[in-house]
């Protein structure tokens, strides 16, 4: 996409009935560090690499509990996300004061799609930058939807967004037909795999992930680092013990110090 | 929609004539509503009266009313309160519907909002004058609640307003149980009603009994119960007090 006389406002249309303001915007998704959200009949399960801007710092929070039924993982510009993740959690428990009843999470995914379509066509406003993967039940079961910068928001059973996703979607595509009937564990496991994916060739450790799960009589919360690591060991296997194996297992270390070389053009606010 | 002239006459507590911005008292009243869980769903009984003070003017007022599908509102105390709580839910059924998602709202949650409502106008000091009884099913699960005019709100086995707590539930505290077939739970509710009938003196001997199951609503046609009149102590009521001022 280059620059062009019709991508200054977001209310101005191009000949060929493009808003180039919205598709800038989710562009900057693609910018973010991947999220991951898979589904079964009962589970939701959200997924996303820790990125931090750098050594010293601690890793930006990607994923949000909306509500024990809901969460909710972003890409893109963290503020933005920020943002809407806590004009989900006054939308949920408005409802919940009132109804004494969890929001679907149906509902909630409209009212954010007409929120950011707003930003859409007013001049003075500019679309969020951030795409968000929600998770949530309702009555029907689990759902996940992905809500766009444009307004649109779709449901998938299983999805992903951010840099390098194509890796973790191919991934997806190969196995979301087992999904529906997969059990909490499976879904997990194919979840932290679809990460892996996206980290093309750095090792895969419980520090570089965070994974959180929701489901029917499960609220919402995030899996702690040893559990991430359990998983991870069963399917990881470590070189030095099974050198006959290496090109079996999953790559091989490439060194530790090849994170984040392809990054240092992202923006520093998105993560 | 509604078209009033806005008449500000200023602080309803201080001025006046503010005052007849808000309710202050009924007009048009229903009597009691008593109903019960029962195996299948719940059961609510109500007379189609509506007193004018103590005046029995109004006798075809049905004070029970299905809300949505899995629903039924009864209500005592003033009439056209009850009219106004019947548009609000008519739109919140609606918009719940106009989702068209596979949700839809359940007992629980209607009995909620109608919580927030009547406690939300008893905070302004111009409640909406009802005791509502809110029953339901919905999966299976059976629900019965009350919300009174301050927007004291509980749920039950089983509830009655007005006369109805005083008369009718200590009968049902004895005799009611959770597995109350369709026919015993409509002949309880007939008994609650007579006793009724023969002391409210705004109760009229014309009833309705609407049940709600997982299949839905369906309301009676009016009928009357047998009374009996000759016992004894009615024929000569003075006996005891012969002479006495």
């Amino acid at each position: 996409m280059f620059r062009n006389q019709y991508d200054t406002d977001v209310t101005t249309w191009s000949p060929t009935g493009r808003l180039f303001q919205v598709e800038y915007a989710m562009e900057a998704v693609k910018q973010g560090s991947a999220a991951i959200g898979l589904r079964s009949s009962s589970h939701v399960v959200l997924a996303c690499v820790n990125k931090a801007q750098s050594e010293l710092s601690s890793h930006q929070k990607k994923i949000f509990k909306v509500d024990d039924h809901i969460g909710v993982a972003i890409a893109g510009l963290t503020a933005d996300g920020r943002v809407l993740s806590r004009y989900m959690r006054s939308e949920s428990i408005n409802h919940s004061f009132t109804y004494e009843s969890p929001l679907p999470v149906g509902r909630l995914v409209v009212h954010l799609a007409d929120k950011a379509q707003v930003c859409t066509q007013r001049s003075w406003k500019r679309p969020y930058g951030v795409g968000l993967l929600v998770g949530g039940l309702d009555e029907s079961g689990a759902h996940l939807y992905y809500n766009c910068p444009s307004g649109n928001y779709f449901e998938y059973q299983a999805f992903a967004i951010g840099s390098r996703s194509q890796a973790a979607k191919t991934y997806l595509e190969r196995r979301f037909e087992s999904f529906a009937d997969s059990s909490r564990e499976d879904l997990i496991k194919d979840a932290i795999l679809a990460v892996r994916e996206t980290l093309q060739g750095e090792t895969l450790k419980s520090s570089l992930c965070t994974v959180s799960v929701l489901g029917v009589g499960e609220p919402f919360h995030f899996l702690d680092q040893e559990a991430i690591q359990k998983m991870i060991d069963t399917f990881e296997k470590v070189p030095e013990e099974e050198e006959g194996e290496a090109e079996v297992a999953a790559p091989a270390e490439q060194g530790g110090g090849a994170d984040g070389l392809g990054d240092q053009d992202v923006a520093p606010m998105e993560m | 929609m509604t078209f009033t002239i806005p008449i500000d006459n200023g602080d309803a507590l201080k001025n006046a004539e503010a005052d007849s911005q808000r309710t202050l008292y009924p007009y048009v009243t229903g009597t009691s509503i008593v109903a019960i869980k029962y195996k299948d769903g719940v059961l609510m009984a109500s007379d189609m009266g509506g007193s004018y003070g103590s005046t029995l003017r109004y006798k075809n007022i049905e004070r029970v009313k299905a809300i949505g599908k899995h629903s039924l509102l009864g209500a005592s105390g003033e009439i056209s309160d009850f009219q106004e709580i019947l548009r609000y839910l008519d739109e919140l059924v609606l918009n719940d519907n106009m989702w068209d998602d596979g949700n839809s709202l359940g007992p629980k949650e209607v009995h909620n909002y109608l919580t927030r409502v009547m406690y939300n106008r008893r905070n302004k000091f111009n409640p909406l004058w009802n005791t509502l009884v809110l029953g339901g099913v919905k999966n299976g699960e059976s629900y019965l609640g009350m919300v009174s005019m301050i927007g004291v709100s509980f749920e039950d086995n089983h509830v009655a307003t007005g006369f109805g707590n005083h008369l009718a539930r200590p009968i049902l505290r004895d005799e009611w149980r959770a597995d109350l077939s369709f026919e015993d739970g409509v002949k309880l509710l007939e008994k609650c009603m007579r006793v009724l009938l023969y002391r409210d003196r705004s109760a009229i001997n014309k009833l309705q009994i609407a049940k709600i199951t997982e299949e839905g609503v369906t309301v009676s046609q009016p009928y009357s119960l047998k009374t009996f009149w000759e016992f004894q102590a009615f024929h000569n009521p003075t006996a005891g007090a012969q002479g006495s001022w």
